[in-house]
């Protein structure tokens, strides 16, 4: 198996506090991980190390090695350029307050591509491999604020699609929605993996098992245990874990 | 470093706009220091003791009835403005049901009334003061007219203060049994004081600072003025000395007197006001 | 809300209480008094918030009441498009053609001049400035504000005049001269709105950009300023009320000749100039015209106000 991104001894500090200790951890390409754990155990920081988000936070210092296709984010690869490659969405929805069309085409834009027919196609393909292009074609010069909040969501999703990412990235893209909405989500997620590889970040361990590949459980700053989704669920090893998923903390 | 270079390889455009931006603020701020440098340098060499002479004589201007003039129509404009300013941001944030149309009426018209040039503060002033109430060219139609221009100010700035008194204070006193009244005067506008004032202080220098709106209703002659005779500010005469082009020394020395004077008045009122904020956290 | 709840309660509260307290009469009747005083004091401070709706009013009645006829006796359209202003000869003319031109020109001057430079600054404060600087360019902006439009306009006579008649020929006092003090004049404005409306925008839009692999600046420029951009415009029209309002800067470095410009090295006189150079001596019609030429002024302001008002409510709704 092919490893999209590979982190070895990791540390991360913000200030004088450590966030992150010692953390090892290969992702597979065209797969789903997710990270699992109770709030504060580092598992949104390490994602947002991933695509050098983390750089926004003032004295947040970030040790050891991050490789991308084996190139080191952190030295080799330079970081818009990052950015494009490694997609991120948020936990709620960041559309900006503009038309559905200029929020999908403002990552194109960025990286350079003007003319509008190309534009148009990048728009068509994203909203419809984000399973949304028929809910919004008919109102893409509207503000993309007036959809629901699970549309806005897909919206994102597909406006990350549009630079063409490798890797996907996304932190808690579900908290804010309805269970239907989730559902949608969820089935999108699935389906983006045949080309992309992507990172989850979730409290709800029900969607962890039922679209991640792989699970990495988090605690205190370090990775506890990591390892086929299924497994770990079903059969974990450490003890901390178990607890965990039994619900006995968290 | 290296990869703030590489960030900017990538994308020119960016470091050419980071450029504009930092060349735009350094420009603002040149803007500051040369105004504040070049009126300095012109006129601090010409503040001289006979500028502040009791007599003026025709070869050597004194400035000393127009700064009198001044303080003058600052005191009476205030004694108008502040009072009347301050009654109304009570009844706006005490009062009045927050949404009423008394409410919006107030806030449209403080709005409108910041926004209306000086010059025609003074045409207004020199035909309602000066002439329908026949109060003539006289110290006292210049302060009622800045009175209306800096009422403005004062509604606004005693609004916010009000706005930002903590809720709690209102209920303990109500607690206390204390009526609204009281409420008002002992607990709400003592804690709201120093945003007041800044207001004040806002105002007395856009007073001090006033030439458009009094002419015409103040006059223009240089001369230690009663409240019904006709006398310049220090602003006027200083418009005066510099149009006649006969006595630019004295003209920049008083640029001098007024450029401090407003610069330590605004400076004043922002720190008070700076202090509420910060004191307003603490109470939060 | 709360606040008036509370005033609910408190009156609830001393209700309550009142059977102890009025054992005695003279505590009754001093309840009473304390009532009216109440009552008496809510009347004089619901008086001094219409005291500025009156004023407006006043003010719009006087201006219109006084100026109108004027214009009338004279024809709108002759007082309006007319590019003669001869008020003093013995067929006097009273075009004012030349004046709102005159004030056009300056105005735009000013805020091609102060609105990008103004709008930068902002845009520094607001995301690029280390907090060390801010707390030297923000003080620096603002007291910009408080600077006395006479200051400006007698540096504008011993530094711009000069700086403009050696760079761009002719006498110096001209448009361009009055767009750069007015340019000026109009950063502080233009810097504090701006910088608050762009302040106002959320941080995820920011975050958002940057995850697309947009760089700080594309983000800023590209994600914040449209998402501020009512705030924005709402400094703009602010900025411009003030560069066609200002009278005292302008009339001493526009040259204030009455005719139409050609150039931009040439003399201009605003409305405001007008009147303010000629109020002091004027009479009969003459008067009456320069009246005319505020209330024409007042509307321009009048209608900027509107704008105003109109774009600070869709921001809020």
């Amino acid at each position: 198996m092919n490893y999209k991104i590979e982190i070895s001894n990791a540390n991360l500090f913000y200030g004088g506090f450590q966030a992150l200790y010692d953390i090892n951890l290969n992702i597979e390409e065209r797969r789903i991980m997710s990270f699992i754990g109770p709030s504060g155990c580092g598992k949104s920081t390490l994602l947002k190390c991933l695509n050098r988000m983390n750089d926004l936070v003032e004295g947040c210092k970030v040790e050891g090695e991050f490789l991308l296709d084996g190139e080191d984010i952190y030295r080799d690869v330079e970081v818009t350029t990052l950015r494009k490659r490694v997609g991120m969405v948020f936990q709620k929805s960041n559309l900006f307050p503009m038309s559905i069309y200029d929020n999908i085409a403002f990552g194109p834009r960025t990286h350079g591509i003007k003319k509008k027919a190309q534009l148009d196609e990048i728009v068509e393909s994203c909203l419809k491999q984000a399973a949304i292009w028929d809910e919004c074609k008919d109102r893409l010069k509207k503000s993309a604020l007036g959809m629901s909040g699970g549309q806005q969501q897909r919206l994102c999703i597909a406006r990350a699609l549009a630079v063409k990412p490798e890797v996907i990235l996304m932190d808690e893209p579900t908290s804010a929605l309805d269970p239907i909405s989730t559902q949608k989500v969820e089935e999108l997620c699935k389906e983006l993996k045949r080309k992309y590889t992507i990172v989850i970040v979730t409290h709800n361990m029900q969607q962890a098992m039922r679209i991640a590949d792989s699970t990495a459980f988090f605690l205190h700053g370090r990775i506890e245990e990591v390892g086929p989704t299924e497994r770990i669920f079903n059969n974990p090893k450490n003890v901390r874990t178990e607890e965990y998923i039994g619900g006995r903390f968290g | 470093m290296n990869q703030r270079i590489m960030t900017y390889k990538a994308h020119p455009l960016s470091l050419v706009m980071k450029a504009l931006v930092w060349i735009s603020a350094a420009l603002s701020v040149a803007v500051f220091v040369t105004l504040v440098g070049y009126v300095l340098i012109k006129g601090v060499p010409y503040l001289s003791l006979s500028l502040f002479a009791f007599e003026g004589s025709t070869s050597e201007v004194s400035i000393l009835a127009s700064i009198v003039n001044t303080l003058k129509m600052v005191l009476i404009a205030l004694l108008v403005a502040a009072p009347l300013g301050v009654g109304c941001s009570v009844y706006l944030v005490e009062y009045a049901k927050k949404g009423s149309r008394v409410v919006k009426l107030a806030e449209l018209a403080a709005q409108t009334l910041s926004g209306i040039p000086s010059i025609i503060y003074g045409i207004f002033g020199s035909m309602f003061f000066v002439t329908s109430l026949g109060w003539r060219l006289s110290l006292l139609s210049g302060a009622f007219t800045l009175a209306i221009m800096i009422l403005p100010i004062i509604i606004t700035s005693s609004q916010e203060a009000l706005k930002s008194v903590n809720d709690s204070y209102r209920e303990g006193a109500f607690g206390l049994g204390a009526g609204k009244l009281r409420t008002v005067f002992k607990v709400v506008l003592p804690s709201a004081i120093s945003g007041i004032l800044s207001g004040i202080i806002l105002s007395i220098g856009r007073i001090v600072g006033e030439t458009a709106a009094l002419i015409f209703t103040a006059g223009t002659i240089t001369k230690l003025a009663s409240l019904t005779d006709s006398g310049s500010t220090l602003a006027v005469q200083m418009y005066n000395l510099s149009t006649e082009g006969l006595h630019m020394n004295e003209a920049s020395a008083a640029a001098v007197v007024l450029l401090i004077t407003v610069i330590a008045l605004n400076s004043a009122a922002s720190f008070i006001g700076k202090r509420i904020k910060k004191s307003g956290a603490e109470v939060n | 809300m709360l606040r008036n709840e509370a005033y609910a309660d408190s009156n609830l509260l001393e209700e309550a209480f009142l059977p102890q307290t009025v054992e005695s009469a003279p505590k009754k009747r001093s309840f009473s008094l304390k009532s009216f005083a109440e009552y008496f004091m809510q009347g004089v401070f619901l008086l001094c918030a219409c005291i500025s709706i009156i004023c407006v009013v006043v003010i719009c009645v006087y201006m219109f009441a006084k100026g109108c006829p004027a214009i009338a006796q004279i024809g709108v359209l002759d007082f309006l498009s007319g590019t003669d202003w001869f008020p003093t000869n013995s067929v006097p003319s009273f075009g004012i053609f030349p004046m709102i031109v005159g004030s056009i020109y300056v105005t735009a001057g000013a805020v091609l001049l102060g609105v990008p430079i103004g709008l930068l600054t902002a845009v520094f404060l607001a995301r690029f400035c280390p907090e060390r600087l801010y707390k030297l360019v923000l003080p620096a902006v603002n007291l910009l504000a408080g600077i006395p439009s006479i200051v400006y306009g007698f540096f504008g006579m011993v530094v711009v005049v000069p700086f403009v008649r050696s760079v761009f020929g002719g006498t110096g006092n001209s448009i361009i001269t009055a767009s750069i003090i007015l340019g000026m004049m109009i950063l502080p404005t233009v810097v504090g709105m701006s910088e608050s409306a762009l302040k106002a925008v959320p941080e995820e839009y920011y975050e958002g950009a940057l995850a697309l692999g947009a760089t700080h600046e594309r983000s800023v420029m590209r994600v914040l300023l449209p998402a501020a951009k009512s705030g924005i415009c709402a400094a703009i029209v602010l900025a411009i009320g003030r560069a066609v309002g200002e009278t005292m800067a302008v009339v001493m470095i526009a040259g204030n000749q009455a005719r139409l410009p050609d150039e931009l090295t040439d003399g201009v006189r605003t409305l405001t100039a007008n009147i303010i150079l000629e109020m002091g001596y004027a009479s009969g019609l003459h008067y009456d015209a320069l009246l005319g030429t505020g209330v024409v002024l007042f509307v321009f302001i009048l209608i900027l106000n509107l704008l105003l008002s109109i774009i600070t409510s869709k921001r809020k709704g």
